[in-house]
C-alpha cells in the first residue's frame, strides 16, 4: 500500500533524472559539434531543465481512487490497519496510510493544514485538544449532512457526550472513534498479600499506597503521569472528585479555590510521598505505564483505553496480576472524566471528500466499532455497549469500572478552550510544584492569575 | 558566432535576436548562474522575509487567518519577558559556552593523541568517530534510557560503586548539564576531525627547529603548534558554536515540549518551536526567531572578523 507507492514514486524520480541526464549529455555533444552556435538555445535548455525536474516532483492523486489517511499510533489504528484491505476490496479505493505518534501528528497537522494542504483526506484528531482550534481555522469539513445520510449507519447511536465535542457551532465536524475514562489500575497480588482492600476513597488510596509500598521494598505505592502538560487530563478526575474544576460556572479561572488547592496537593503529594524514588517530572503515559508494568508500582491511575498495555503478556511483566477499579471517591464523590479521546474528520481542503466519508463511514460502522471494542478500545456507540459481545473481552472488574465511570463521569478532561496546549501548561504548573514537594497552594494562586489572563485573550 | 547563416536581407527581427544573443554571450556567466541564484534567493530570502513580516503581526491560530499589523509589539513583549525568554537566552549561552569549551579542549587532546602514527590507529579513529554518525534523535533516546532515574543503566552503574542514584535528566538542576554532556559526547569527534586535518597539514620543520632549540613538549605545543593551528581552531569554534546555539534535536528528544515541566532545558530554539507548534503564536515565535537570528549573525560577525585578523 503505502510502501508500494513510495517505491513507485522513487522509480519515477529516477526515470525523470535519467531523462535530464540524457538531455544533458546530448547538449554537450551538440556543443562540441557546433561550438557556441547560439547561447540562446543553451539558455532555453538551462531554463527548461530545472523546470523539467520540478515537474517530475510530487504525484497528484486528487479526487482519484487513492485516499490519504493520517492516523495516530493507537490500539484502534492497529485494528483498522489490519482491516483496510477489506475496505479497499469493497470500495475499490486505495488507501495510503500515514501513522504517527501523538506529538508528531499534531506537528504534522500544524504544518500541513496551516499551508492549506490537500494531501490529507481523512485525519484522526483529538476533539478536546485540537477540535476547537481546527474547527475555528476551518480545517475540518462540515459533515452535518453526511452523518444524516445513512440511517443504517445510525448517527443517533453515538453517545451524546462524544458527539457534543465533535460538534462546533452546531456543525458536525468529526465522528468520535475512541472514548475513555480514568480508572484505578492496581496490583491484585500485592494488595492481597498485604491484606489491604481495594480503596474506595482517596484517603484509603493514600493509606493503602503507603502500607503496601512499605511491605514491598523497591515498589512505589503510586504512579501516574508527572509531566506538567500530560498530567493535566489524569489530574482532572482528582480535581472533580475534590469538588473543583478548571473554570467555574461563570467562565472564570478557578484554580485557587480550596477544592482545587486540595486536589493539587493530594495528587502531587501521592507522587511526592509514595511515588517512585527520584520521580521525574517528564512522565507521560508510556513512562508511567512502564513503571507499573515492570512491577515497580502498586497503584496507577490512567485512561481505561490503555488497559491492554498492562494486561498484555508481551508488554507487561504483571499482566495476570492487574486489577481495575473505579476512581476512588474524593470529598465530592468519584468523578472521573468520560471523554471522546479521538475522532475522525475530513480535511476541508481535500479534493476527495466523498471517498473520505466512505472511509469514515466504514471505520465507524457498528461492526467495526464492535471489533475495535473487542480488541480493547472502548467505543462511542451505545448499541455496542448494550451488546454483551461488546464487553465480553474486558476483564470483569474493568467492565464494572467503565460502567460506573460512564454514568458518573464528567465530559471534559482539560480546560475547554481554543489554545488547549498553552492552557494545559498553565493549569499543570501546580501539579509539578506539588510533585517536587513545593508550595502547591501558592503555585495554584499564581496559576489562577495566569489562567484568567489567558482566558481573557483566548479568542 | 562560428557558423554564419546567410540571409538575403537582415530584417529588424533578426538583428534584435542577434543583439540579444551577443548581449547574452557577453553576460553568460551571470545568465547561467541565474537559475541557481534565483533558487537560493527564493529558498533563503523569501522565508526570512516572511518570518520578518509575521514577527510584526499578531498572527496566531492559523497563519492563513487574518492578522493585524502591530509593529514592534511582539519584540517589546518578548524582550520584557523574564519568565521564558531571558532564561531561555541564558540557557542557550550556557549550553553553547560550556559545550564549546569542553569540546575544544577535549577535541584538541584527542587530536594530539591521534596525530602521530601508532599501532591500531585506524580502529581507534573509527571508534572515536562513531558518535558523529549517529542520528541525534536516536542518541537522545538512547541517553534518555541510560539516564532514566529508576530503570536506567547510569544509576545501576553508580550503585555498583555505592554512589546513590542521581536524577540526571529529571532533576531541575542536573537536566541541562546532562544534555550538555550528551552534546559533548556526540560532537567532540567533529572537533577532533577538523583539528586533526589542521595538524596533519602543519610543516614539521618548525617543530623540529623548536626541538633542536631545546623547547619542551609544552612549549612546542603552546608556542609553535597552537599559533600555527589558530586558523583551524577558529573554524572549529565557528562551526561548533553555530551548531551548539541551534541545538534542538537532543533537547526535544530527551525532555519533550517546552524543555521539561520546569523548562529546564528550554533554549531559544525550543522556546520558538513551542510558541509556534504548541501555542500557535506565530507572530511571537517569529519575533523570537528574528532576535535569535540577529544574535547568531552578530556572533558570526565577531568570529569571522577575528579570523580575518588572524589571516
Amino acid at each position: 500500500m503505502f510502501y508500494e507507492t513510495s517505491i513507485t514514486n522513487t522509480a519515477y524520480v529516477f526515470e525523470c533524472q535519467r531523462t535530464v541526464w540524457n538531455f544533458g549529455s546530448g547538449l554537450i555533444e551538440r556543443e562540441v559539434v557546433m561550438k557556441r552556435r547560439s547561447v540562446l538555445q543553451l539558455l532555453a535548455v538551462a531554463v527548461v531543465v530545472p523546470f523539467g525536474v520540478a515537474a517530475c516532483g510530487g504525484t497528484d492523486s486528487k479526487a482519484t481512487g487513492t485516499l490519504r489517511v493520517t492516523l495516530a499510533n493507537h490500539v484502534w489504528t492497529e485494528g483498522i490497519k489490519a482491516a483496510i484491505p477489506e475496505f479497499e476490496k469493497d470500495s475499490g479505493l486505495k488507501v495510503e496510510l500515514t501513522q504517527l505518534g501523538e506529538d508528531q501528528l499534531s506537528d504534522q497537522y500544524n504544518v500541513k493544514l496551516n499551508a492549506g494542504t490537500n494531501e490529507i483526506d481523512v485525519m484522526m484528531y483529538r476533539p478536546l485538544q485540537e477540535g476547537k482550534l481546527f474547527a475555528k481555522n476551518k480545517y475540518l469539513a462540515d459533515l452535518s449532512s453526511n452523518v444524516k445520510s445513512d440511517a443504517a449507519w445510525d448517527w443517533a447511536d453515538f453517545q451524546k457526550g462524544p458527539v457534543s465535542s465533535t460538534t462546533f457551532e452546531n456543525k458536525v465536524v468529526g465522528v468520535p472513534i475512541i472514548t475513555e475514562r480514568e480508572v484505578l489500575y492496581y496490583r491484585k497480588d500485592l494488595l492481597e498479600a498485604a491484606g489491604v482492600a481495594v480503596p474506595k476513597t482517596m484517603e484509603e488510596l493514600e493509606a493503602a499506597a503507603k502500607k503496601v509500598s512499605a511491605a514491598n521494598k523497591g515498589v512505589a505505592g503510586f504512579v501516574a503521569r508527572t509531566n506538567k502538560s500530560a498530567a493535566v487530563t489524569q489530574f482532572s478526575s482528582f480535581l472533580y472528585s475534590f469538588g473543583g474544576d478548571f473554570i467555574d460556572g461563570s467562565g472564570k479561572a478557578s484554580l485557587d479555590t480550596p477544592e482545587a488547592k486540595a486536589a493539587y496537593a493530594f495528587y502531587g503529594g501521592l507522587l511526592h510521598n509514595h511515588g517512585p524514588a527520584n520521580v521525574s517530572t517528564d512522565m507521560s503515559w508510556p513512562e508511567a505505564m512502564a513503571i507499573f508494568t515492570q512491577g515497580n508500582a502498586v497503584f496507577y491511575t490512567e485512561a481505561d483505553s490503555l488497559y491492554k498495555n498492562a494486561t498484555d503478556t508481551a508488554k507487561s511483566k504483571v499482566a495476570d496480576k492487574v486489577g481495575f477499579a473505579a476512581l476512588p471517591a474524593g470529598p465530592a464523590g468519584s468523578k472521573p472524566y468520560n471523554v471522546p479521546s479521538w475522532a475522525l474528520g475530513i480535511n476541508d481542503a481535500s479534493g476527495n471528500k466523498d471517498n473520505a466519508w466512505k472511509f469514515i463511514q466504514w471505520a465507524t460502522s457498528k461492526a467495526r466499532t464492535l471489533a475495535a471494542q473487542k480488541a480493547g478500545v472502548p467505543g462511542p456507540r451505545s448499541s455496542v455497549w448494550a451488546d454483551p459481545a461488546g464487553t465480553s473481552t474486558y476483564p470483569k472488574d474493568l467492565g464494572e469500572a467503565i460502567a460506573f465511570s460512564a454514568e458518573h463521569g464528567i465530559g471534559h478532561d482539560r480546560p475547554l478552550v481554543i489554545a488547549v496546549a498553552k492552557a494545559r501548561e498553565i493549569v499543570g504548573e501546580p501539579i509539578v510544584t506539588a510533585i517536587t514537594g513545593g508550595d502547591s497552594a501558592g503555585a495554584a494562586a499564581t496559576a489562577n492569575t495566569a489562567f484568567q489572563k489567558f482566558l481573557d485573550t483566548d479568542k | 558566432m562560428s557558423v554564419s547563416v546567410k540571409t538575403p536581407v537582415d530584417t529588424p527581427k533578426v538583428t534584435a535576436a542577434r543583439s540579444f544573443s551577443d548581449w547574452a554571450n557577453k553576460h553568460r556567466k551571470w545568465l547561467f548562474a541565474a537559475p541557481a541564484m534565483i533558487f537560493v534567493g527564493v529558498l533563503i530570502i523569501f522565508p526570512l522575509g516572511w518570518t520578518l513580516y509575521l514577527s510584526l503581526t499578531d498572527s496566531h491560530g492559523s497563519v492563513r487567518a487574518s492578522s493585524d499589523f502591530i509593529g514592534l509589539g511582539n519584540y517589546t513583549t518578548v524582550l520584557s519577558d523574564f519568565d521564558r525568554f531571558w532564561p531561555a537566552v541564558g540557557r542557550t549561552v550556557y549550553f553553547t559556552a560550556t559545550a564549546l569549551v569542553v569540546e575544544m579542549v577535549l577535541g584538541m587532546m584527542i587530536a594530539l593523541l591521534l596525530w602521530r602514527p601508532f599501532r591500531g590507529e585506524k580502529w581507534v579513529r573509527v571508534a572515536i568517530l562513531l558518535p558523529l554518525v549517529a542520528t541525534p534523535v536516536a542518541v537522545g533516546m538512547m541517553w534518555r534510557l541510560i539516564f532514566d532515574p529508576n530503570m536506567g543503566f547510569a544509576n545501576q552503574m553508580l550503585s555498583w560503586v555505592g554512589i546513590p542514584p542521581q536524577p540526571w535528566l529529571s532533576g531541575q538542576a542536573t537536566a541541562l548539564p546532562t544534555t550538555i554532556f550528551m552534546d559533548i559526547w556526540q560532537w567532540t569527534p567533529m572537533v577532533v576531525l577538523i583539528l586533526l586535518a589542521g595538524l596533519t597539514s602543519l610543516p614539521e620543520e618548525t617543530d623540529e627547529a623548536a626541538r633542536v632549540d631545546g623547547a619542551n613538549a609544552w612549549q612546542r605545543f603552546f608556542l609553535v603548534t597552537l599559533p600555527l593551528l589558530k586558523a583551524t581552531v577558529i573554524v572549529a569554534v565557528l562551526l561548533r558554536s553555530i551548531d551548539a546555539l541551534k541545538t534542538f534535536d537532543i533537547l526535544y528528544a530527551t525532555k519533550g515540549k517546552g524543555g521539561g515541566s520546569f523548562h529546564e532545558v528550554e533554549t531559544l530554539n525550543v522556546y520558538a518551536y513551542g510558541l509556534s507548534f504548541d501555542y500557535n503564536e506565530y507572530g511571537m515565535s517569529s519575533a523570537v526567531l528574528i532576535i535569535f537570528f540577529l544574535i547568531i549573525i552578530g556572533f558570526m560577525w565577531i568570529l569571522t572578523r577575528r579570523r580575518k585578523g588572524q589571516n
